[in-house]
């Protein structure tokens, strides 16, 4: 029955596709042309790229998973709060044959095509940059998807706990943007400081971000690939564990 | 399903729901029988809409037993749902949809395909006479129509059991008649109805029996004949006074009616002769505004066991 779920989501989702496919196209456009090329072009000039890798091709996989960190984020954040406390959908599916379990498993579900979407688009905008070269590249698209996850679940949980919006401009601000500009995509986090840098590495972001760079560049290893997909599968199962309860008690009470 | 056939729609027995140190629904017994209208009257926060989700299996108890098709709502409470059409007190439509869009979706909800989805969508929309605004957006409907569409919601799977929240409160009094001549339908269909309400005219039009609840416990049951009989008199006489000499009243009226009841507007004489007490109040001296008789009601007896005015 988690499928009705989707189908919600699909049938809202009709209505909106094309601003949000608009957004997931011109934002890869927009920053691999201006920091990819353009500040790019510096990097290259001074250092040779980085680690000898033209900055355009380190730089779009790195972004591609914090794109879909920050659109994870988002999509758990007001969407679902809306149909918990605004516009009560939620409790209008709990009165159908759908349980709790079904409405968790349809959202995450949902996200989780969502991300692709997004992985897909920017993918393809990669390609036409000639950054995705390889057939292996392809892969690239599950694995940034499963990094929006890893921020989805923890995130639906938070938001089940919420009695407003108030918070999630303060997750936005402390959370995912320093994430989204410190994380490992624009630059290695070996650069941070020496503190940061453990706290970057407790984050699923960094852990995507490598496994992205790895499939796009085609220099993984697998045992930190192992590494990194166990990190991002931990937070996501997580935030499901989390989620059940939390959310059945805001919506069976 | 054969069960329905053995076990009562709805059974309570020392039903209890509390919500940390508050108890919203304090030990009470009722059963409701297949085909039955069956209402739930009560003052605000009597518990009526706790008791209503506890049954909608959408809302845990805390003690006691409750059956809904002879089934427990913790172990079954999708296939409990599966049965039920429910009306929430609170309309919970989809606004990001259109006026049949929302049944659609809720068609499938309930497993029903596109294709039986959109019948039924279109039969309801006619039924609650909505069909000329099956593609407009739910936000511009207005409040009664919104509730006619949640009713219509609440029928598109078929269910055997109707659960309504205030099913009329906010419609017109077209609207109303309109509701209550389909709800009068679904049952002659066999369909169980159980409803809360405000309106005690509604309760007479609707319900075959119903219980009185108050602060959390059920004062009275039964059919609104045998309440009325059992707690009102055969006939009600009303009294208004000019409004610097209501206080004055008090205790003149002593003796000349089974009960008096004093309300801030008006004062209210219980008496198995109307005329005859209108009569005798005339010749304590005393010249009432105006003066009307009528016959005991539901409201009379709702009075007499909340000690309250209807919507308070
Ligand atoms: N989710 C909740 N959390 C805490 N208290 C609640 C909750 N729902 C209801 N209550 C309390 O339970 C009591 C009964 O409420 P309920 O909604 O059942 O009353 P009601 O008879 O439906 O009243 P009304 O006629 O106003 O709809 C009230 O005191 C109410 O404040
Ligand atoms: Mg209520």
């Amino acid at each position: 029955m988690a499928v009705r779920v989707v189908e919600h989501n699909v049938v809202v989702f009709r209505r909106l596709w094309r601003g949000y496919i608009m957004v997931s196209f011109f934002t890869p456009l927009f920053f691999l042309a201006s920091m990819g090329l353009g500040l790019g072009s510096l990097v290259n000039r001074g250092s040779g790229g980085v680690g000898g890798v033209p900055y355009i091709d380190y730089l779009a996989p790195g972004l591609l998973a914090a794109t879909t960190m920050q659109a994870a984020a988002f999509e758990c954040m007001y969407p679902i709060l809306a149909k918990i406390l605004w516009d009560r959908i939620y409790d209008a599916m709990l009165a159908t044959r759908l349980s709790v379990r079904d409405v968790i498993a349809g959202e995450v579900a949902w996200v989780a095509l969502r991300m692709l979407m997004v992985a897909t688009i920017f993918w393809v905008v990669m390609a036409a940059f000639g950054v995705a070269h390889t057939f292996e590249s392809l892969l690239v698209i599950p694995a940034a998807a499963l990094n929006g996850l890893a921020f989805a679940t923890p995130i639906m949980a938070f938001t089940a706990t919420q009695r407003n919006d108030n918070a999630f401009s303060t997750i936005f601000r402390f959370v995912i943007t320093p994430l989204y500009l410190l994380g490992g995509a624009f630059f290695p986090i070996s650069s941070l400081p020496g503190a940061l840098q453990a706290v970057a590495w407790a984050t699923p972001l960094a852990h995507g971000v490598e496994l992205c760079r790895g499939l796009v560049l085609g220099d993984l290893v697998p045992a930190q690939a192992v590494l990194h997909l166990t990190v991002l599968l931990a937070y996501a199962i997580a935030g499901v564990v989390f989620v059940r309860p939390l959310l059945t008690k805001r919506l069976l009470k | 399903m054969t069960d329905s056939i053995a076990s009562p729609p709805i059974s309570a027995r020392n039903l209890v729901k509390r919500f940390g140190d508050l108890v919203a629904v304090d030990g009470i017994d009722f059963e409701v029988a297949a085909g039955e209208a069956f209402g739930f009257l009560g003052p605000n926060g009597a518990g009526k809409t706790s008791t209503m989700r506890m049954i909608a299996c959408v809302s845990p108890v805390t003690s006691g037993r409750l059956t809904v098709f002879g089934k427990d709502p913790e172990v079954y409470g999708a296939e409990i749902r599966g049965r039920l059409g429910v009306v929430p007190q609170a309309d919970n439509l989809d606004l990001e949809l259109t006026v049949r869009e929302n049944l659609i979706m809720y068609a499938r909800y309930f497993d029903l395909a596109w294709s039986e989805g959109r019948k039924r969508a279109d039969e309801l929309l006619e039924f609650v006479q909505l069909d000329e605004r099956a593609k407009d957006k739910v936000d511009d409907l207005s409040g009664g129509m919104k509730r006619r569409l949640t009713i219509a919601r609440a029928l598109i799977n078929q269910p055997d059991l109707l659960l309504l929240d205030e099913p009329t409160t906010g419609l017109d009094p077209q609207a109303r008649h309109l509701v209550w001549e389909r709800l009068y339908r679904l049952k002659q269909r066999g369909v169980t109805l159980a409803l809360t309400t405000h309106y005690m005219d509604e309760a007479e039009q609707l319900c075959d029996r119903l219980v009185v609840m108050d602060k959390a416990k059920i004062a009275a049951e039964g059919t609104p004949r045998e309440l009325i009989a059992k707690y009102s008199t055969k006939e009600v006489l009303e009294l208004r006074f000019p409004a610097d000499e209501q206080p004055a009243i008090d205790g003149r009226l002593d003796g000349l009616a089974d009960r008096v009841e004093l309300l801030p507007d008006r004062v209210l004489l219980y008496t198995s002769d109307g005329e005859e007490a209108a009569a005798a109040v005339h010749r304590r001296g005393l010249r009432p505004e105006s003066s009307l008789v009528r016959r005991g009601t539901l409201e009379d007896v709702f009075l007499r066991l909340t000690g309250r005015s209807l919507i308070d």
